[in-house]
């Protein structure tokens, strides 16, 4: 019994950075080589906690970026007055070390061996947990279809922008604040109406994956519930800007 | 800061020893029931985890000197597993 319950007990392992992918001027991928790390489902976040040379510490949670199967990748944005995501985006190099966390949480997932649809809708950098979904479905050639509904600000700030043209999955972007030349996507928030033209139908009980900042998730959720979505289908992760 | 259960994921795996955020957790105060992602919880000096239907308190969550306080007079009941 003792043996499980150690087993099952979470420890901080250590971290080392072994690449770094620039996605956007706020925005970057962190390749973390993690000895020790028992494998992780898509959606799962960790946490990640640096200690400065006075003893003072910092924790926050960052969501997974990479399939499971895979090694370990982090997407982390820049927030300005940030403790711990200016050091992770602009000044973490090759080799550089941290302790981690996880995997953790077992809501917000998805393991890709279900029938329905899925449905997933981003908020700015909540696209990271839904992108090891995509990136899973593809990997793993499930036959369930995906629709993303993906939030950013500008063009020049939607993360993974390429590659999700090649995972095999709907893209429906809009672009809240500016919209480059000839632009005939969508240009709003995300609300009840824009909801209603790209959603899955109600009727086809999709699994609905919902992730941004509080503000985001909560009209996402309340206009997929005014168009007939059962709560139950809708998972919800909501961040903040602790950085 | 207002955030869901996801976020005390982490910390709440390191105390109970299991995923929590998909505990089925029963408000003391209304008795609804929700998986404990679905909870709101305001981050500050520590966690507050409030019920999402009627917004009573039902966790708090305080660490500091190395060790962790967590007060769970407003939950009705835990479910794990």
């Amino acid at each position: 019994m003792s043996e499980t319950a150690v087993a099952r007990r979470l420890t901080w392992l250590t971290a080392s950075v072994a690449g770094a992918v620039e996605e956007t001027p706020r925005v970057r991928t962190l390749e973390l080589d993690l000895p020790g790390w028992p494998g992780h489902r898509a959606g799962q976040h960790l946490d990640i906690r640096l200690t400065a040379e006075d003893g003072y510490q910092a924790e926050r949670s960052y969501s997974i970026a990479s399939a499971p199967g895979g090694g370990v990748e982090l997407t982390i944005e820049r927030l300005d007055d940030g403790e711990v995501s200016p050091y992770l985006v602009e000044e973490a190099r090759e080799g550089d070390q941290f302790e981690v966390r996880g995997p953790i949480g077992g809501y917000f997932v998805w393991d890709g061996d279900e029938p329905e649809p899925v449905l997933l809708v981003a908020g700015g950098s909540g696209v990271v947990p839904l992108m090891a979904m995509a990136r899973h479905r593809a990997r793993i050639g499930a036959a369930s279809p995906m629709r993303l509904v993906y939030s950013s600000r500008t063009w020049d700030d939607v993360i993974y922008r390429e590659e999700l043209e090649t995972l095999g999955l709907d893209v429906v972007h809009t672009l809240t604040r500016e919209q480059p030349p000839g632009w005939t996507g969508y240009s709003r928030r995300i609300d009840t109406e824009l909801l209603r033209e790209v959603a899955l139908p109600a009727s086809e009980s999709p699994r609905v994956y919902v992730c941004g900042s509080t503000r985001f998730v909560d009209a996402a959720a309340d206009g997929l519930l005014e168009l007939g979505y059962e709560p139950g289908w809708i998972r919800t992760e909501r961040f903040g800007a602790t950085g | 800061m207002k955030l869901d259960g996801n976020s005390i994921g982490g910390l709440m795996l390191e105390l109970f020893g299991d995923d929590m955020t998909t505990a089925g957790s029963i408000c003391g105060s209304c008795g609804a029931r929700e998986e404990m992602a679905r909870l709101d919880v305001y981050t500050g000096a520590g966690y507050v985890v409030r019920c999402h239907s009627c917004e009573a308190v039902m966790v708090r969550i305080v660490e500091g000197r190395g060790r962790t306080w967590i007060d769970l007079s407003g939950t009705a009941s835990l479910e794990l597993g």
